[in-house]
């Protein structure tokens, strides 16, 4: 069933809603070119209906092979490598933001349409290869009874979890398969309401600061100003004492961050606002200035006001500072890992990127892991399908990636959050024979 | 000599019919000032309220509009005018229908067409309370 249709009423609001076709333009690279906004009487909205994968698989370039290393979790979000090749995997579901307005109950349905009825796992499950075939044989729970878990991060002997509303830490010593205890919590995190609920968490270098990125509390201020206090920006956090601080600001919604090698600079994939036209405004890849404001809500890709917000704010608009490397509009970027070596030639330079998928949009885009090659330490050049096939032609999506994390030994994990599974794509050269 | 008069009135409309007329019009009114304090403060609360009312005057002009309908389709109710009011009562709803729709929108995306929509099916539900109020009946007499 067409979600679009049900909502395309009749001829006349078709006539009225400025929802012409997409211009085919390829929003990618440092540069973009935008469109005028456009505000139809009934936001685009196209949610691909789910099926089973059955027989079917992602797509992965040629030498490359998919498995599905864990299946029936419950709602995979965000996962990491642990030193001794072990992957946790955050599972769960957040949020309690209220419907407001009647198209609040409307759109929420529609949206629900496209994602899974699991219940949120609200834990920690750890997949263990011990003898490095490629099949996770062992999966213990780790920790559970957390609350909508998603950003992870590791410092020596500390694993830091994003729960929706609070850093929190457990002690972790190499080969452990569960926690040995509840965690300690570091610091508590932004989140009444919850629009954007997932706390996305990286550690620096130096294993000195924790980065968070904490989503806005609305599209665009639609739920008011105060509600978005200490939103749309990342908190740089003292991993010793938990004081925090406002690293950069202005970011709609950071989803994953993640720290570049041998810079040591934090990069984050940061999804932008909806409703004014399928090719507005472009989500983006970004070098993270320490204090720069990168716009939301006043404006967006640099100074492009957006005229939703009141009061407005020409001295903010100003100062934004136009994000790095566009991954066209809509994407829905969620996961962000650099890359390794071990990954095979074409892919060794630059930046995997988790896209879950479009929802305001007549032709979806999204719904596949890209690659975006770096060049000096920059983005450089259009960004390459790594993994593919979640949409299928039959216009039915199997599965939507979120995270993404490299292993060192040469593997791409993706969390899959419709069909509840982990995907593991590894160079042929690399898997034991 | 037997008189046969015969009467020029129809039945009063009904009693539910009035109150969902007249509620419409309370509730476009409130979706209107709602706007105004919307647009002069920018609180959102103002616009959520204003999404509201509109959705309960359309609910309550619907309900008036099938009353409507159903008056149109009796003969014993098909009143002078009465063509009139339902048409512009249709046209109220329409409006509101639109109105409902502009107010989706986010913020100040909503405004200024949503305050000019909702004043406009304010006016038009004042027109079709007067029109169907007005319309002359007797209740009760064959």
């Amino acid at each position: 069933m067409k979600y679009s249709s049900l909502l395309t009423i009749a001829t006349v609001s078709t006539l009225l809603s400025a929802c012409g076709g997409d211009t085919g333009t390829m929003q990618y690279g440092p540069t973009v070119e935008l469109p005028e906004p456009k505000y139809g009487l009934l936001p685009d909205m196209k949610v691909a209906k789910p099926a089973e994968w059955g027989d079917q698989r992602p797509t992965v370039p040629e030498g490359y092979t998919i498995d599905a290393i864990a299946t029936d979790l419950q709602i995979p979000r965000q996962t990491l490598l642990l030193p001794n090749g072990d992957i946790l995997v955050a599972e769960g579901r957040g949020g309690n933001a209220p419907s407001l307005k009647p198209k609040d109950v409307i759109a929420g349905y529609i949206k629900g349409k496209g994602t899974t009825s699991v219940q949120s796992g609200n834990r920690l499950t750890l997949l263990r290869d011990a003898d490095g075939d490629g099949a996770y044989e062992t999966r213990t729970v780790f920790a559970d009874d957390l609350n909508a878990p998603y950003g992870l991060a590791l410092i020596d002997n500390s694993l830091y979890v994003a729960n929706q509303d609070a850093l929190v830490r457990f002690d972790y010593e190499d080969g452990q398969t569960q926690a040995s205890g509840p965690p300690e919590k570091v610091t508590d995190l932004p989140s009444a309401i919850n629009h954007h609920w997932t706390k996305a968490l990286t550690a620096s270098a130096d294993g000195q600061v924790l980065y968070v990125g904490i989503g806005s509390n609305s599209n665009i201020t639609e739920r008011g100003m105060t509600a978005e206090v200490d939103r749309a920006l990342v908190w740089a956090i003292d991993a010793n004492t938990g004081a925090h601080k406002p690293y950069a600001t202005g970011l709609r919604n950071p989803t994953a961050l993640a720290i570049q090698p041998d810079t040591g600079q934090l990069w984050a994939v940061v999804n932008e606002r909806d409703e004014i036209g399928p090719n507005l405004v472009p989500d983006y890849l970004t070098a993270v200035q320490e204090g720069g404001f990168y716009g939301w809500p006043y404006s967006y890709w640099g100074q492009n006001v957006d005229t939703r917000v009141r009061p407005q704010d020409p001295d903010k608009v100003a100062a934004a500072i136009t994000p790095d490397y566009s991954l066209g509009s809509h994407v829905a970027a969620l996961g962000v890992a650099f890359s390794n070596p071990a990954m095979g030639q074409e892919f060794a330079d630059g930046v995997f990127v988790g896209e879950h998928g479009s929802w305001n949009r007549k032709d979806p885009v999204g719904y596949k892991v890209v690659f975006v090659p770096f060049s000096e330490g920059r983005p450089a050049g259009p960004p390459i399908d790594f993994v593919s096939g979640f949409l299928g032609s039959d216009g039915k999506t199997r599965g939507r990636p979120v995270g993404v994390t490299v292993d060192p030994r040469g593997a791409l994990i993706v969390a899959d959050d419709l069909s509840n599974t982990v995907w593991r794509v590894t160079p042929v050269q690399n898997r034991p024979s | 000599m037997a008189v046969v008069v015969e009467s020029r009135y129809s039945q009063a409309i009904h009693p539910l019919h009035e109150v969902f007329l007249a509620g419409s019009l309370s509730l476009f009114l409130g979706a209107t000032l709602s706007d105004i304090a919307y647009a002069t403060t920018y609180h959102i609360q103002w616009n959520n309220f204003a999404s509201w009312l509109i959705v309960g005057g359309l609910l309550f002009a619907g309900i008036a509009l099938i009353f409507a309908i159903v008056d149109l389709c009796r003969a014993s109710r098909r009143a002078k005018g009465i063509v009139l009011y339902t048409a512009i009562l249709l046209l109220t709803w329409v409006v509101g229908f639109f109105n409902a729709l502009m107010h989706a929108r986010d913020a100040w995306a909503s405004m200024p067409g949503g305050l000019v929509l909702s004043v406009i099916g304010t006016v038009l539900a004042l027109v079709a309370t007067w029109l169907g109020f007005r319309t002359p009946r007797i209740g009760g007499t064959k």
